[in-house]
């Protein structure tokens, strides 16, 4: 997880810097009250959406604003099997992944071709037609109204009974923070190995990078896939958790929520999205008063942020300018937006 | 039969018309700076909120100084107008210019930041409530061939098909105009040869804010009811259009905003109203597919 805020720190202070945050992240657990809780599960979701959407936006420099659409594709696809036909829940939370994931290749294939802002546009109009389509395919998905009595979760072991989730704040908690720190893991994973060297590559000029052998149009492919699977895996959580979902909670100003969390924490950053996550679904959640200000703040934000600092609060400083050195710190982090193209 | 398929042409041809006029905007932008300028369907929704703002205040004088519905409305139009120059402006001024040309995404993320800022300081003068806009056009009805139109549908088409041909003479025969076509052709170059760019995206800017404001008015007028969320839609409609016909081609935002009406509206009448929407993103994402320049755009590949 190590960002630039961790970059000058040896390999073994960082685990231990690490160590210590898991501990706390467990403790907090332990002690926090229902309230607190909630708002960290949230805080989870938003954290796997972000880090998946970073792979998308900060690895491969793809502005994908439909992002929703797969968290909602993971969902429904969870709610429904689990509610007509009872297929467990253990079953539905990577299938939802990889359901969500096909979807990002089969929204990929098609856009391929096409640049940055034009990018965006598709994938916002994507977004669109999936929500659209689970507001007015009444048959399938009980429109406006949601699919509701999603069962929840629950572990059976034989001979030892079972652990039912049902409304304990506290068992999800550390369900999303084992999903979590999944997540953290294989996006680490991802971004340090060669597919991630592909990323950056198209990134930074998709032509050169093309020119030098990089298989961009797979490359491009495995991140709109990748990305979709996390936001597919955070759907799934979502539906066992609330037990209830409906095309309310995937509208655009979700998309830009993620977006913000990416961007705001510094595209590219995997701590920052961390951070994102944290200053952008936990201040305003403990800020209740302020709630009604909260987009008009997030908008006020961004363009400070775009102005002031546009690699975002922990990315580096480097955006737009001829640079020489690599932008790549110890721990091999390239972080900061996208150059132009 | 045939009178449906008339009726749907008409009120295509009516609600294309304000998306080509939004659409406008979009091109110009983008011809100019190679930005979409997502914060451009706040600007027409806030036209529309203008428009309603000064025929609040109107509405008390315009019986005594006589002229009556005339009058309110030339100075709702010239208010909303006004103020929405002001605002487009105001907006790359404050939020662009810092960012242009830092890298793709940054103009973009401020575009979005500042379209965030105004749908919710929107939402937070007038509610989350629509609001009615005052019918101020009294109806006539005219029939034709079995369809009806209204007197406010010919008079939308009028005047947007009015701007849209100044703006192309404009644009085509002036010397703001051709310093215009300049700057979207190669901005760099354009500054060495003595045009003052910054003048000129501003100009972009203002030209593209009034004509929002103008669409602004008129949908209120058309529908009749306006809220704090309808820039959001319709911007993307608009831009829809814009794409369709080539983005960065006046004449192609003309064209792809009608033809988009078009499509929506015969495709409500044979699939269901409710997936208008639908409509307009399948031909979206179809046209960027398979032709990403556009019906009137040039098909270019990219620079390197």
């Amino acid at each position: 997880v190590a960002g630039p805020i961790a970059s000058g720190l040896s390999t073994a202070s960082r685990t231990a810097l690490l160590g210590l945050l898991l501990i706390g992240l467990v403790g907090f657990g332990l002690v926090a009250d229902e309230y607190l809780l909630d708002i960290g599960v949230l805080v989870g979701i938003y954290t796997i959406l972000g880090l998946g959407l970073s792979i998308v936006i900060g690895q491969a420099g793809l502005l994908d604003l439909g992002y929703i659409a797969f968290y909602a594709i993971g969902a429904y696809w969870t709610a429904l099997l689990s509610t007509h036909f009872g297929v467990s829940f253990w079953i539905l939370l990577p299938t939802s992944a990889a359901i969500a994931a096909l979807f990002g290749v089969v929204l990929g294939y098609p856009t391929l071709r096409l640049r940055g802002d034009y990018l965006a546009i598709v994938t916002l109009g994507f977004g669109e037609i999936i929500r659209i389509t689970l507001n007015n395919w009444r048959g399938l998905t009980n429109g406006p109204m949601g699919i509701m009595a999603i069962p929840h979760p629950a572990v059976r072991v034989p001979g030892l009974g079972a652990l039912e989730f049902g409304l304990k704040v506290q068992l999800y908690y550390f369900f999303v923070l084992v999903l979590a720190v999944l997540t953290v893991f294989v996006v680490w994973r991802l971004v340090h190995s060669r597919i991630g060297l592909a990323w950056k590559a198209i990134r930074e000029d998709e032509l050169a990078a093309g020119a030098m052998g990089v298989d961009v149009r797979r490359a491009k492919l495995l991140a709109f896939g990748l990305g979709a699977a996390f936001a597919g895996l955070a759907g799934s959580f979502f539906a066992g958790r609330a037990g209830f979902v409906s095309p309310e909670s995937f509208t655009f100003a979700e998309s830009v929520l993620v977006v913000c969390i990416v961007v705001i924490g510094g595209a590219g950053s995997l701590a920052g999205v961390i951070l994102g996550a944290i200053v952008f679904i936990a201040l305003p959640e403990l800020l209740r008063e302020a709630a009604r200000y909260r987009m008009l703040v997030f908008g006020l934000a961004m363009v400070t942020l775009a102005l002031v600092r546009p690699q975002g609060l922990l990315g580096r400083v480097w955006v737009g300018e001829e640079h020489d050195e690599p932008q790549t710190d110890e721990a091999g982090v390239v972080s900061g937006l996208p150059s132009q193209v | 039969m045939s009178a449906v398929y008339l009726q749907q042409f008409i009120n295509g041809l009516t609600i294309g018309s304000v998306y080509a006029l939004i659409a406008l905007g979009y091109t110009m932008v983008y011809g100019v700076l190679e930005m979409i300028n997502f914060a451009h369907g706040d600007v027409y929704m806030v036209g529309s909120f203008l428009g309603l703002f000064v025929l609040g205040l109107m509405g008390p004088l315009a019986g005594s100084i006589g002229g009556g519905v005339a009058v309110a409305l030339s100075a709702a139009i010239l208010g909303a107008m006004a103020g929405c120059a002001l605002l487009g402006v105001g907006i790359e001024r404050l939020a662009y210019r810092p960012v242009r040309g830092t890298s793709r995404l940054g103009p973009l993320i401020a575009a979005l930041g500042v379209s965030l800022f105004l749908q919710n300081a929107a939402m937070l003068i007038v509610g989350t409530r629509p609001k009615a806009f005052p019918a101020l056009v009294e109806k006539q009805l005219y029939h034709v061939g079995g369809a009806v139109f209204t007197n406010l549908q010919v008079l939308i088409l009028g005047a947007s098909l009015g701007l849209m041909l100044v703006l192309d003479q404009f644009v085509r025969r002036t010397r703001w105009g051709r310093a215009m076509r300049a700057v979207a052709q190669d901005a760099e170059v354009a500054g060495f040869m003595g045009v003052e760019v910054n003048t000129v995206v501003m100009l972009t800017f203002l030209i593209g804010s009034v004509l929002a404001a103008g669409a602004g008015i008129m949908v209120g007028l058309y529908y009749g009811i306006v809220d704090f969320f309808m820039g959001y839609i319709a911007g993307l409609k608009a831009f829809t259009a814009a794409v369709l016909g080539g983005i960065g081609n006046l004449r192609g935002a003309m064209l792809g905003g009608l033809l988009l009406g078009l499509a929506e509206s015969f495709g409500a009448g044979f699939i269901g109203a409710q997936w208008r929407d639908v409509i307009a993103f399948a031909v979206l994402i179809t046209v960027l597919v398979f032709r990403p320049g556009g019906l009137l755009g040039e098909q270019l590949p990219e620079k390197v």
